[in-house]
């Protein structure tokens, strides 16, 4: 089980968002968390990121129980967050230089211009990303988020503000990702834009997830509303 | 698609703590040099007190020299709050903070990589700024002394005022928060370092500079420790 | 049935420390003899350095219950962390102005630069950014972790700024006011004197208690109420 969240929640002060929240998630397996705004879905990534503490219950990642081994999960998990997490004056190259040896890599030279051309960037490498479109800055960051080659992606929202081209480029990058072996999480609120991509889909609501679907199990306008169903249901 | 080079990542140890603290540093440093934004203002900023000071008060030149170090250090206060305030905005934008925290570095590290590029930011400011104020106040400020004591004092100033940046940026009202937070915690270092500029500039006996000399180092080791450890309470979520 | 209990101790508590402020008060205009140099202003001594110690008194307090908060994180902690810092703030502020009221007619001003003096409005400045950085962070967790955070520094540092003041006025003596460094108006205490001291300053750490208590109270029902109105808004 590369991710595991038994009773889960979390509260801001006395505002209950996520609670008794069961989630796992096999190794290799994409799973799109979808919801309403609001309802929880980037709470519950930064909780498996290592960015925030659980409230209540237990949570491990690669076997590993947080908050007690952030440090260790840090190592085994790249965040594609909606900003992008790069540094405007700095070069493609330069930013992915700085996280490369944040991470403690070695001889990273290959592996960032490996990574570079992966995500189309190559010819781009020494402008600086205040230069570069929304599109480009996704993914350079996921490139970034690949850099130290961690068994576990985490994506909020990626497609947040990315027009029609940006967002098939971000398609195909992920599904190579996918077919690489890596275990994926990713929120969004889209489900048409997002069903897809995943192995299965988990609708979060009122704080726990509400429905569970399998690629394939149902045709698209069937999902819409089994979606809104469970939505209205719990809330 | 093929990775033709896999890199390893190294198991955490000293050797890579310090090059996680070096790399944010270079870090903040290459962006400052590209945007130039940061001590242009501090520059800037600095020299407005100073002009303020000079017509504010009308010296001759004994009264001149005797208020020299208040100035200066009330000067360096000030446009210190921009340096840390900068060093710490800059990772707002794009989440860049969050970038930091994902990595697999001790808080410590993010907090000595900060403190170390704002301490270099507020030196280079006073290098600038000294030889301008000994020509305008007609004050010869390049003495070991005073450099020494401009040394002791900056690190003391950078090292409390980057955990108390660290606060502020993640409250609402955070530009105007920063020196409300430091100037009464921060009272030490400035009265040992405006007593010490004032012992070496007047030429007094070293006997009578070392109490605050031996003050301000003992501040300056006291509040890097405090802000070392409550660091990771302030980042933490 | 818990709390008809405490309701019992704190009606308890509040009637001691209002009798003992009017003991106090007793004392101070009735018993305490009328000090030869100052006259009866110096009647003000006994209340402004037992405003003083209470001052500092919530101050450590609040540094404690920081470093309480943040090794277990309970928020009772923080609650009372924020009502030491609103009372020590008042009485902080009550200590400069009576030092201020007794100033006048002695020394002709309205303010010392006498290091105690100083030290407190410098504690009372670090009360107030205390409040102000409180003010600045909506989610509760992090106020209350920021606060714990600058309540150790101030502790640290405010002491500190005191020894180094205190330095500064025995090489440089102060012009306007006593040229002792380390005594605001000194006079000799007579025992009748000493005891009303020791008593307002009882008197006054009773109150500092019953305020105290008043106040974490004050959070706890706040703190009930904003948990049950977002379990209505939630629809619970």
């Amino acid at each position: 089980m590369s991710i595991r969240a038994v009773k889960l929640g979390k509260s801001f002060g006395s505002r209950l968002v996520l609670r008794q929240l069961d989630f796992e998630v096999s190794r290799g397996e994409f799973v799109v968390l979808i919801g309403p705004n609001g309802v929880g879905k980037t709470t519950l990534l930064r909780i498996l990121a290592s960015l925030i503490r659980p409230s209540f219950g237990q949570v491990w990642v690669e076997g590993l129980p947080l908050p007690q081994e952030a440090a260790q999960v840090r190592r085994q998990i790249g965040v594609v967050s909606h900003q992008s997490l790069l540094y405007g004056d700095l070069t493609a190259e330069e930013n992915l230089r700085f996280y490369a040896q944040l991470y403690g890599l070695d001889r990273f030279g290959p592996r960032i211009r490996g990574l570079l051309d992966q995500v189309g960037l190559l010819s781009r490498q020494r402008e600086p990303v205040r230069s570069f479109s929304r599109g480009m800055q996704q993914r350079l960051s996921l490139a970034r988020a690949l850099l130290h080659d961690p068994p576990i992606l985490l994506l909020d929202e990626p497609y947040t503000g990315l027009d029609p081209q940006g967002g098939q480029m971000l398609d195909q990058l992920l599904q190579g990702v996918a077919s690489q072996g890596r275990t994926i999480v990713m929120t969004s609120h889209d489900l048409q834009r997002a069903a897809p991509l995943g192995d299965r889909i988990d609708v979060l609501s009122r704080g726990r997830i509400a429905a569970s679907f399998h690629r394939g199990e149902f045709p698209m306008d069937r999902l819409l509303s089994l979606y809104q169903q469970a939505v209205a249901a719990h809330g | 698609m093929v990775e033709t080079d896999r890199a390893r990542a190294r198991p955490a140890g000293p050797g890579n703590y310090f090059r996680s603290v070096g790399v944010i540093v270079w870090k903040d440093l290459a962006a400052e040099l590209r945007s130039k934004e940061l001590l242009g203002a501090m520059l800037v900023f600095a020299l407005l007190v100073l002009l303020v000071f000079n017509f504010a008060l009308e010296l001759d030149l004994p009264l001149r020299q005797a208020v020299a170090p208040g100035v200066l250090w009330v000067t360096f206060a000030f446009a210190g709050t921009l340096g840390l305030n900068r060093s710490l905005a800059l990772e707002r934008e794009r989440g860049c903070w969050e970038g930091l925290l994902l990595a697999p570095v001790d808080r410590s590290a993010i907090y000595l990589g900060k403190a170390l590029g704002s301490f270099l930011f507020m030196a280079i400011m006073e290098a600038l700024v000294l030889p301008i104020y000994s020509a305008l106040y007609n004050v010869n400020l390049f003495q070991p002394g005073l450099l020494l004591v401009v040394l002791l004092g900056s690190i003391g100033y950078v090292s409390l005022g980057t955990l108390l940046a660290a606060m502020a940026i993640q409250a609402r009202t955070r530009d105007v928060l920063l020196p409300i937070l430091l100037f009464p915690v921060v009272l030490p270092v400035l009265i040992s370092a405006v007593n010490a500029s004032a012992g070496f500039l007047s030429g007094a006996p070293m006997d009578q500079i070392w109490p605050w000399l031996n003050l301000l180092i003992a501040c300056d080791v006291i509040f890097v420790a405090v802000a070392y450890m409550a660091f990771e309470y302030v980042v933490e979520e | 049935m818990l709390r008809e209990r405490e309701s019992a101790t704190r009606l308890a508590l509040t009637g001691v420390a209002a009798l003992l402020l009017l003991a106090a008060l007793g004392m101070v205009f009735g018993y305490a003899p009328r000090e030869a140099v100052m006259g009866e202003v110096q009647r003000i001594f006994y209340f402004h350095v037992s405003s003083a110690w209470v001052g500092m008194l919530s101050f450590v307090v609040a540094a404690v219950t920081g470093g309480l908060y943040l090794s277990r994180r309970e928020r009772y902690w923080d609650l009372v962390q924020v009502a030491s810092v609103e009372i020590g703030m008042v009485f902080g502020l009550i200590a400069i102005l009576s030092g201020s009221i007794w100033a006048r007619p002695v020394w002709n001003t309205w303010w010392t630069w006498d290091p105690r003096l100083v030290t407190t409005s410098v504690m009372v400045l670090v009360y107030a950014a205390y409040l102000l950085l409180r003010q600045g962070v909506e989610e509760p967790e992090r106020r209350a972790r920021f606060g714990a955070v600058y309540a150790i520094v101030g502790v640290i540092t405010v002491p500190i700024t005191f020894l180094s003041i205190r330095f500064l006025r025995t090489i440089h003596p102060v012009v306007i006011g006593s040229g002792d460094a380390s005594a605001l108006g000194g006079f000799a205490m007579t025992p009748k004197m000493l005891e009303t001291f020791l008593f307002s300053l009882l008197t006054f750490t009773v109150l500092y208690a019953t305020l105290l208590v008043y106040r974490v109270r004050l959070a706890l029902r706040a703190d009930a109420l904003e948990a049950r109105r977002s379990a209505l808004l939630a629809g619970y």
